[in-house]
């Protein structure tokens, strides 16, 4: 009889051990989110104390010990829109070459492992090479366009994949329906391709900069100033930028107990950036998915 | 009068012989169906016509496809002209993401055209032309893409017909939409046929029997029989093509 051949105490027991190894699964889960907040409390807690309008808006003050981050600021903003300068129309271009034109096979097969390893490089690689190239043999010195280039050669290999991948996922209807109407291969993805792949590309490029803006190795050799009082006036200007700040108010300096609190507000400060860059990067993604089906 | 001539055309993937050796003509303004199962080759050879195989890497022809007369693999022939001259419709509706009124005004574009005024003029004669223009005149400026699955069709239709081809080529247009929509299609092949020369690859024999003048039956890449479309689905002249249409096989 099935009864002899199915025990009924196995539902039970087949039961506990889904609950159980879900149960662990789920744990795993959670505590990633826990660490989360954990880390984002922690920062907020120490952090909230020192960040006022006066802490955002002016520059250090009395040997580090006092003041804001506003040159800091300003300086990691002007990376991050000189490396998406820089890594944009590279990364996009590339992609598009290699989803679109290049024929399917060994070469671009090669060029992605090449484009993946040159994103697994360390960026503490990508510092001393952009110091070698950008600053010393270019001879752009310590500067905004050598950090911003250095940091660009960091993140072109995420555009170029999110490039890829966002062109790979449109059907290939789009692109015959597009050709029949004797459209060439470029108009094609001028008005087709790349107005549906755009949302995708440029959540991608966001989200590289998101990266970019925490990034302090490349920096350290090729543009960012221990101290500046006065704002960079050009792109051969250094700059102050906040990662390499708080490493600075966090490991030296004359007076520790009162630059501590201030490297808490720092991070604080450069979280939120790339919590604003992260959303807007979401939030515009929406923007050109509505935007693309109308116009 | 012949508005298509293949001759002897065999069509190959790498190896693999998708074609085999088919010749057949097809009238000026008339509708012809192709049938057949899946795999068969109806579609490669549709495709042919306007060169969307060429798309494909690692493909060869051999033989001859003549439109007005004219070899279209043709070193002298521009891909694009060509295209323009002989429309498409896939099987899935494939609008871009664009309004209504810029799909159809897309083949214009790409080929140069720049006056507002006539590609207004063209827009609408394409939306009647397609029997469009009802449904879709007061939202022209809307995404096509809030259309239903039919209109998408008929828009992909219209998009086609707006750089005025002579011949208009149909990958089974209907095979995505329900039947209130294929029929649809189908009275709009029937007046089309006055202005157009349309080659339809069709899976729906009712289909092949109500819109086609004439009808090819293919099976494995040969063109097992070509005849009247009365004809073939009342008395073929082949054992294969009786088996396909009654159900048999495929």
């Amino acid at each position: 009889m099935r009864q002899d051949i199915f025990p009924l105490q196995q539902g039970g027991r087949k039961r506990r051990s889904q609950w159980l190894a879900f149960g662990v699964f789920g744990l795993m889960s959670y505590s990633i989110v826990f660490i989360l907040f954990a880390i984002l409390g922690f920062i907020i807690y120490k952090g909230i104390g020192v960040v006022s309008w006066e802490f955002l808006t002016t520059a250090p003050a009395d040997g580090m010990t006092g003041g804001g981050v506003w040159p800091a600021i300003v300086g990691t903003f002007y990376l991050m829109a000189g490396s998406a300068l820089f890594a944009f129309p590279v990364g996009v271009m590339s992609g598009i070459y290699m989803n679109e034109y290049a024929p399917k096979g060994w070469l671009v097969r090669f060029i992605r492992m090449m484009t993946n390893n040159l994103g697994g490089i360390p960026s503490v690689v990508f510092g001393l090479f952009g110091m070698a190239l950008f600053v010393k043999y270019l001879g752009f010195g310590d500067s905004i366009l050598s950090g911003s280039l250095t940091l660009g050669l960091l993140c072109v290999p995420l555009v170029i994949r999110t490039t890829e991948e966002s062109l790979k996922a449109i059907p290939d209807s789009f692109r015959e329906g597009s050709r029949a109407l004797g459209a060439t291969k470029l108009q094609t993805i001028w008005h087709v391709v790349l107005p549906m792949g755009m949302p995708n590309v440029i959540t991608g490029l966001i989200l590289a900069l998101g990266r970019v803006s925490g990034e302090t190795a490349p920096i350290l050799f090729t543009c960012a100033a221990y101290f500046l009082p006065r704002l960079p006036r050009s792109v051969l200007d250094q700059c102050m930028a906040l990662p390499y700040h708080l490493y600075v108010v966090s490991t030296s300096g004359t007076d520790m107990d009162s630059q501590l609190p201030l490297a808490y507000g720092t991070a604080l400060v450069l979280i939120l950036i790339v919590l604003v860059v992260n959303l807007s990067a979401h939030a515009l993604r929406r923007y050109f998915s509505n935007k693309v089906k109308t116009n | 009068m012949d508005k298509i001539d293949a001759k002897h055309v065999n069509f190959f993937y790498g190896d693999f012989q998708a074609l085999k050796d088919i010749s057949m003509t097809i009238e000026e303004k008339s509708v012809v169906a192709f049938i057949g199962p899946s795999g068969c080759g109806k579609s490669t050879f549709l495709r042919l016509f306007n060169r969307m195989n060429d798309l494909i890497p690692g493909t060869r022809l051999e033989g001859e496809i003549l439109i007005d007369g004219r070899d279209v693999y043709d070193k002298s022939v521009q891909v694009d002209e060509l295209r323009k001259q002989v429309g498409m419709v896939f099987q899935r509706p494939n609008p871009f993401p664009k309004s209504i009124f810029e799909n159809v005004a897309y083949g214009l574009r790409v080929n140069g055209v720049k006056d507002g005024e006539f590609i207004r003029h063209r827009v609408e004669e394409a939306l009647k032309a397609a029997a469009l223009w009802d449904e879709v005149k007061h939202k022209l400026k809307e995404s096509a893409f809030a259309l239903s699955g039919g209109q998408q069709q008929r828009l992909c239709i219209a998009r086609a017909m707006a750089v005025s081809p002579s011949v208009l080529l149909m990958d089974e247009p209907a095979s995505a939409l329900d039947p209130i929509s294929t029929a649809k299609v189908e009275e709009l092949i029937h007046e089309l046929k006055t202005e157009y020369t349309i080659v339809i690859v069709t899976h729906n024999m009712q289909q092949a029997a109500r819109v086609s003048d004439k009808t090819a039956f293919f099976y494995m890449g040969s063109m097992v029989e070509y005849d009247d479309t009365k004809k073939i689905f009342t008395n073929p002249g082949k054992e294969a093509t009786q088996n396909y249409i009654t159900g048999r096989f495929g």
